[in-house]
């Protein structure tokens, strides 16, 4: 068995999915910017969206038992073709439309051998170090409100 | 007589524009920004997208400014709002463990891994107003301290690992999630079905069945194992791509309750244990679902129903405040044909008493002479 082409597509899947997350946490200054940053500007046609629906968003019973319906969650959409022919999509909570569609064209830059290096440098890069200082920042304020337990006593020595 | 009453347009459309008038209020002062109350009226916020059933803090903001403050106005607002939305499709269950813990806390463990992490909790202030709030004085930026990245432990997963507690609900194989958004409720109703209730359910219901239970009436002897509140991942497959992205985060409150045991000759005491998962940063929301999820669990668990939070019908019933308030306040729409009819009743009523009385009377007479 090729071992390499079995891994080859998972690995595939895997930077998809986390440009995929990257671009759905993307805010307008993010897109904006990078789309500043854009050489050329490609030519972008609407295959659907935006639109704004519902997630439901699931739990599960004690944390890992049996799904349930928690409750719903706005989730905005877009699909989008280049001139090219790569279509590119994009979904992220919320109801911000242009955000959205303005992440499916990357979505499809990402996948041309061109631009995807200028995607990931102008954009997914940046979104993700924003977000790990962000939880940094909230883990280390978190971790200030640490109980250290102290005993006056200590009984083993 | 049935006469068709028309006539309410102009005081209607005057009381609406009165309505605008008053909920903007002194035009002295600044309005106030859908912004402003996201940021520092969060748990009002927070309080609105878990009771609407709806996640999205910028329209649940401008439902409690639209609705002038009152909470269930602004719940209603939003729950109307998600009837106008398409569903594209339901997440992948969130994984509470990969949480990104913003407080947790147990109050079973004092040392467990991942420690007892207080957050922003009101927790241990005094309680005494602060007049220093009158005024915008400048607010210090929080304490850091650098931390090594830990997997922060679930409680019920360390009494599992001694088979001390019961497992996870699970269902068999093809069951499939209830939605009360889409079928009717039937009772008995399953456990899937009854945490949705309960986490879009009123919290000022569920607070006084919790603490229904801890003054005796259906008390089942509970603790909280742990307490947990911060973001988790949403993803969605993506039937375009084959496979879950995520859609970014989302903050929830978790609790698990840690109950009184339940043995018996084939199998050994174990603790049993409620469920509370709610939309925002909302622990007593969260813990009071816990306790009723448990006191609901009464007839699963081979427990005597005698109190109100065990009776299933009643508590889901009666938890939703959309339709509380809406069979509440329709009492004061006009009701004037019904409330005619009833006076003409009690009218026809009485005159028959008397009537009757009267006749008594005389017989009662000629008996006499």
């Amino acid at each position: 068995m090729d071992l390499a082409k079995q891994i080859e597509p998972n690995a595939e899947i895997a930077a998809r999915r986390r440009a995929a997350g990257l671009l759905a946490r993307a805010t307008t200054n993010d897109l904006r910017a990078a789309w500043e940053k854009l050489p050329t500007k490609p030519e972008v046609r609407p295959v659907r969206g935006p639109e704004t629906g519902l997630v439901m968003v699931r739990g599960r019973i004690g944390g890992g038992g049996a799904p349930f319906n928690l409750g719903e969650a706005t989730v905005t959409r877009a699909t989008v073709l280049l001139a090219s022919g790569t279509a590119g999509h994009a979904q992220a909570l919320g109801t911000a439309k242009d955000n959205v569609r303005l992440a499916a064209v990357f979505d499809a830059l990402w996948q041309e051998a061109g631009t995807r290096d200028f995607v990931e440098a102008a954009l997914l890069d940046r979104i993700e170090q924003r977000i790990a200082a962000e939880d940094k920042q909230k883990a280390e304020e978190t971790a200030a409100t640490r109980v250290d337990f102290f005993t006056m006593v200590r009984g083993d020595d | 007589m049935y006469v068709a009453v028309k006539g309410g347009e102009a005081a209607i459309n005057n009381a609406h524009r009165l309505l605008a008038d008053r909920r903007r209020g002194d035009r002295s002062l600044p309005s106030v920004t859908i912004e402003q109350i996201v940021e520092q009226l969060g748990l009002a916020v927070d309080r609105v997208m878990a009771e609407a059933s709806l996640y999205d803090r910028a329209l649940a903001a401008l439902a409690v400014r639209q609705a002038r403050g009152d909470m269930i106005e602004a719940i209603f607002l939003l729950r109307a709002y998600r009837t106008t939305l398409p569903r594209f499709g339901s997440s992948v269950p969130v994984d509470t463990a990969g949480m990104k813990v913003e407080r947790r806390v147990s109050a079973t463990y004092k040392d467990l891994p991942g420690g007892q992490l207080l957050g922003p909790t009101f927790d241990y202030t005094h309680r005494l107003l602060d007049p220093s709030l009158l005024t915008d004085p400048p607010v210090d930026e929080p304490e850091r301290r650098s931390t090594p990245e830990e997997h922060i432990m679930r409680v019920s997963d360390i009494l599992a690992h001694e088979g001390l507690i019961e497992a996870d609900g699970e269902f068999s194989e093809d069951h499939q999630a209830g939605d009360l958004t889409r079928e009717p409720l039937e009772f008995p109703m399953s456990r899937d079905l009854r945490l949705q209730a309960l986490a879009r359910g009123d919290e000022g219901f569920l607070l006084a069945l919790g603490y229904s239970t801890q003054r005796g009436y259906g008390g089942n002897h509970p603790f909280v194992g742990e307490i947990r509140i911060g973001e988790v991942e949403v993803e969605i497959e993506v039937a375009e791509l084959g496979f879950a992205v995520s859609l970014g985060r989302i903050r929830v409150t978790e609790c698990q309750m840690v109950n009184q045991f339940k043995g018996s000759s084939k199998a050994p005491p174990q603790f049993t244990r409620g469920y509370g998962l709610v939309f925002g940063q909302s622990e007593r929301k969260a813990m009071s679902m816990s306790l009723v999820d448990r006191a609901l669990r009464a007839e699963e668990l081979g427990e005597d129903i005698t109190a109100p939070a065990q009776d299933e019908e009643f508590v889901i019933s009666h938890s939703d405040n959309v339709q509380a308030t809406g069979f509440v306040e329709h009492l004061k729409l006009p009701h004037y044909v019904d409330f005619q009819a009833e006076l003409a009743l009690v009218r026809k009523m009485r005159l028959d008493i008397e009537a009757a009385r009267k006749g008594d009377r005389g017989e009662l007479q000629e008996a006499a002479e």
